[in-house]
Order: C-alpha cells, then structure tokens, then sequence
C-alpha cells in the first residue's frame, strides 16, 4: 500500500514537470503568435522597413538573413563533413601520440561548440571585417556563423560515421573495394541522420543568432546588393526593434513569429529529407 | 562461366602474429591443397580467425596488428603484392552475414563496378551466375530490387557468398559461416562448400568438429599453449580424426578437451 502511494506521488510529480516544460512553451510561442499574427500579412512580408521599422515590413531582412545562412551554409557544410570524414575515416589511432592527438581534436571541437556566440562576433569581427577587409557585410556574417557552426557540424558528422558497423568497413575491404566509394556508397548514406541534425542544430544556431551578426553582418536594413553589402538579420531586427525602437513592439513580435515559422519550416523539411533519403537507399 | 583457376595454394612460413606486445601466435607453417577445403579447428581463443585475416592481409585493419614470417600464395610472397588484386584472388566470408545495406543486386554490383566490370550486360550476367551457384537466385530474381537486410540471415549469408563469388577468387577464407545460422541454413551452406570445392580452395575455420569431420580434405589443429596459439598438429581429415598424432589433438577430438 505504500509503495503503491509512493509510485503515485512520483508519477504525478513526473506528470507535473513535463506539465510545466510544455506550459511555458506553448505559452512563449502562443505570446508570439497572439502579438504578431496580426501585423502578418503579404505586405509586411514584401515591403522594405520605414520610420526605422515601426511601419513597413522585413523583404531585405529576409532576403538578409537567407543570403547570411546560405554563406554560412555553403562554407560549414563542405568543410564539416570534410573534416569530420578525416577525423572519423583517416585518422590513425594506433598509438598513444595519435589517441592523444585525436582526444585534443575532440575536445577542442566540444569547447568551440560552448564557446558564447559574443565572442565568435568579436572574432570575426576582427578577423573577418577588419583583418580581411570585408567590412560589415553578409559575407563576414556568414563566415561567423560558419565558424559557430562548424564544431556541431563535425561532431555529429564524426558520430554519425563512428557509428556505422566496423563489419561494413571490414567486409569491404576484404573484397577489395577502396576507401573512397566506400565512403561515397556505404558509410556517408549510413551517417546521413546525423549530418542531418549537425545540420539542424547548426542551422538553428545560426538562424538565431544575433549577438555574433551585430558586430559582422551590421544593422543596415535595406535591400543588400551583393554579399559585400551589409545586411541585417531577423533576430538583430528583433533586438532593434525591441530595444531600441520605441513603439516598434509589434513589429518585433510579428518578425520573431516569421523567424519562428521559419525555423520550424526548416526542421520539417531537414527531418522529411533524413526520412526520404533513408527510404530510397 | 567461370575460368579455371591454376590450383592456387598458401603456404606459411613461421608466421607469427601480434596485438602491441601480446602474442597471439606463433611459428606457423602451414600448407594448403588446392581445390580442398582446409578445416582449421582449435578452442576459442587459438588464434585460427586471426590466421584466417592474415591471409587476406585483413589483419593490417586491426590496430596494433605486426606480423612476421612469410606467407606465400602461390609462390609469391603476399605482403609484396598489392592489396587489391589479393583481395580480389582470396574471397573472404564471415561469422556475421554482412550484407551492404543496399539492394540485392547493388550487394553484388558495387564490387563488380569497383573492379573494373562496367557493362550492364556482363554485369547481369554475372550476378545472375553467382546467385545460381549459391542456389539463391530462384528466391531472390523477382525481387533484386529490394533491401538486402530484408532476407533471411541464411540468405543473407548466401548472398554474402555470391558477392565474394562473384569477383571469381581463387581461393574462399570462411571464418565459422555458419555459426550464426539456425541448422536448415547451416546445411545448406556445408552443403554449398561441398559444391564449391571443385572450383575453389576452401579454408574454414569451424568450431564444429562433426562437420569439419563431414568436409574437410585437411585439418589443422591449433591449440593455445602459454597463452600463444600455435599449429599442434596438420594432416588429412582421416588422419587427424582416426590417428591422431599429438596428445592434446587426441582429446581434443574425442571432446576430453577444449
């Protein structure tokens, strides 16, 4: 009887966390919706800002942002899976130098991930912007935030490719076939669910992120003309409007409600892909 | 379809194996027949699947893993040929059934593909060939387009077998294939060595001694002495079962030991 009333009491307890976990976010995004949903519409969407943002809409901030995630992207993406490939596939461990030498890597990797996106800004902006002259512009912003998404890139990509069987490896080899389709055939489709989270995560990281853009990508809000243009991003958009514009709030609600439909779009789609591409091979 | 092969052999001259500093085995010479099979048989822990991976040279995936003496296939020595073309002449089936998580027929083509064999039509000639020998074709021809971990793990092992096939070796290293298997697929694939027999040499490591007993030509007995493996005693099946020449292969037989 009174173990039975214990294992009650905890599974109410249990209950009443996950309550509380899932109350405070339907309340943060339910906040959001109610506030923004009104200022939503197909011109806020399309029409550049004016009065600083408190009227108008967010075209060259999406157009921004986009531009900022594709260099981020586009520069993460390929070096990421390169180096988590040479850490996972190439990289001896057979003795105590190279076991050591790959823990430092790891570990490095791990902090880089930790590291507060404030300071990466302070990075690139001095490196980036200032040592390789590319100003506040979407091309230094980009670059940052490649930089930020690198360690989760490579992290998941190496455990992806860690956990595949060492019997495919093995039988591959004792039938002659080379490293490199191996790689391409078998060991790269097996690791695609992780690539897909590191690119999840990254990507999330990334499309959030505003302390590392204010000092890279700038705060200018018209339309940019090429990546060497400054540009700003939803979330420095938000950060403006909240902060520094008065009466700018609901616009601010209104770009954090498309930032948040933005992100979830993304994540169903990366998920949808993962699943498609574990279908067809 | 397939040529014929010169009878290829492995010879091995004080071959001796290492994981860091710990021995695994020591001073083995051995010779195989050609177009027999080679039982080799021995406790857990012998050395026997680690002999078997020096012979394909899969060994050099271990970390940690030196070898020295000699092994000679057919005449020349192993470690001054290149991988590759090793690999291709000695085919190699597991414990484990292993196939690629792919389709039946792209198990089989991958390799073809890596080796040079691009033509569609020779392609799905061969893979038809092997799939014929290993008696799976009939199973698996209205469906080549599904995965291939969705069949049996005795098909899977057949399949694993027509992709080593496939690549026409000279000789098949099995390391206990039929272990993981219930007994029907067992039989079936005892049954395939037989067959196989008359084109390939055959070396199996099996820790049943009743079937080494029922296909081997020759068997080599391995046997862990100071915690070192080592060849005790080699010769033909009647020999080995009927007169044993060493104490430990004597009791080992008649299940006094190991």
């Amino acid at each position: 009887m009174n173990n039975e009333r214990r294992d009650r009491l905890i599974t109410v307890c249990i209950w009443l966390m996950a309550s509380c976990v899932i109350a405070s976010l339907f309340w943060l995004l339910s906040d959001i919706m109610q506030h923004g949903f009104k200022e939503i519409n197909w011109q806020f969407l399309t029409t550049a800002p004016q009065n600083s943002g408190r009227d108008g809409g967010i075209a060259p901030i999406l157009v921004s942002t986009a531009l900022i995630v594709l260099v981020c992207l586009g520069v993460s993406l390929p070096l990421g899976i390169g180096t988590a490939i040479l850490l996972a596939e190439f990289s001896p461990q057979s003795n105590f130098w190279e076991n050591l030498w790959g823990r430092l890597v790891r570990l490095s990797l791990d902090v880089l991930a930790g590291v507060p996106s404030i300071a990466f800004g302070l990075f690139g902006n001095a490196f980036f912007s200032k040592t390789l002259g590319l100003g506040f512009s979407i091309l230094s912003g980009g670059l940052t935030l490649a930089c930020m998404v690198l360690p989760i890139l490579i992290r998941s990509t190496q455990e992806g490719l860690m956990a595949v069987p060492e019997d495919y490896r093995r039988s591959a080899a004792a039938l002659g076939l080379s490293r490199s389709s191996v790689l391409w055939t078998l060991l790269l489709p097996a690791a695609i669910p992780a690539i897909m989270v590191g690119i999840l995560l990254g990507l999330g990281r990334a499309i959030a992120e505003t302390a590392a853009l204010i000092f890279t990508s700038g705060y200018v809000d018209r339309m940019p003309e090429s990546l060497l243009d400054s540009g700003r991003s939803l979330s420095v958009h938000i950060f403006d409007l909240a902060m520094n514009i008065s009466g700018g709030e609901p616009k601010a609600y209104a770009t954090a409600l498309v930032l948040v439909i933005s992100l979830v779009t993304i994540n169903g789609v990366i998920s949808w892909l993962g699943a498609w591409f574990r279908h067809d091979s | 379809m397939l040529t014929d092969h010169p009878s290829s052999i492995f010879q091995t001259q004080n071959l001796s194996l290492r994981y860091g500093k710990k021995p695994i085995f020591e001073n083995i010479n051995l010779a195989t027949t050609s177009n027999s099979i080679t039982a080799l048989i021995g406790p857990s822990g012998c050395g026997k699947t680690s002999f078997l991976n020096c012979l394909n040279r899969l060994i050099e995936l271990t970390p940690k893993s030196q070898i020295s003496g000699e092994i000679r296939l057919n005449g020349e020595d192993i470690h001054k040929m290149n991988v590759v073309n090793l690999r291709r002449r000695v085919g190699m089936l597991f414990q484990k059934p292993n196939p690629f998580p792919l389709s039946i027929i792209k198990n089989l083509e991958f390799p073809l593909r890596e080796h040079g064999i691009k033509q569609r039509q020779q392609i799905d000639e061969i893979i038809e060939s092997s799939l014929q020998q290993v008696g799976l074709w009939q199973e698996v021809k209205d469906r080549l387009q599904s995965p291939a971990l969705s069949l049996s793990g005795g098909q899977q092992q057949r399949l694993c077998l027509a992709r080593a096939i496939a690549l026409q070796p000279e000789i098949l290293l099995m390391d206990e294939p039929c272990s993981a298997l219930d007994p029907i697929s067992s039989e079936v694939i005892e049954d395939l060595m037989l067959h196989l027999r008359n084109q390939y040499t055959l070396i199996v490591v099996t820790h049943n001694l009743a079937q080494a007993r029922r296909i081997a030509d020759q068997v080599a007995v391995f046997w862990v002495q100071d915690e070192i493996g080592r060849l005790i005693e080699s010769g033909t099946t009647t020999q080995i079962f009927d007169h044993p020449q060493h104490s430990l292969t004597n009791a080992y037989i008649s299940g006094r030991k190991g």
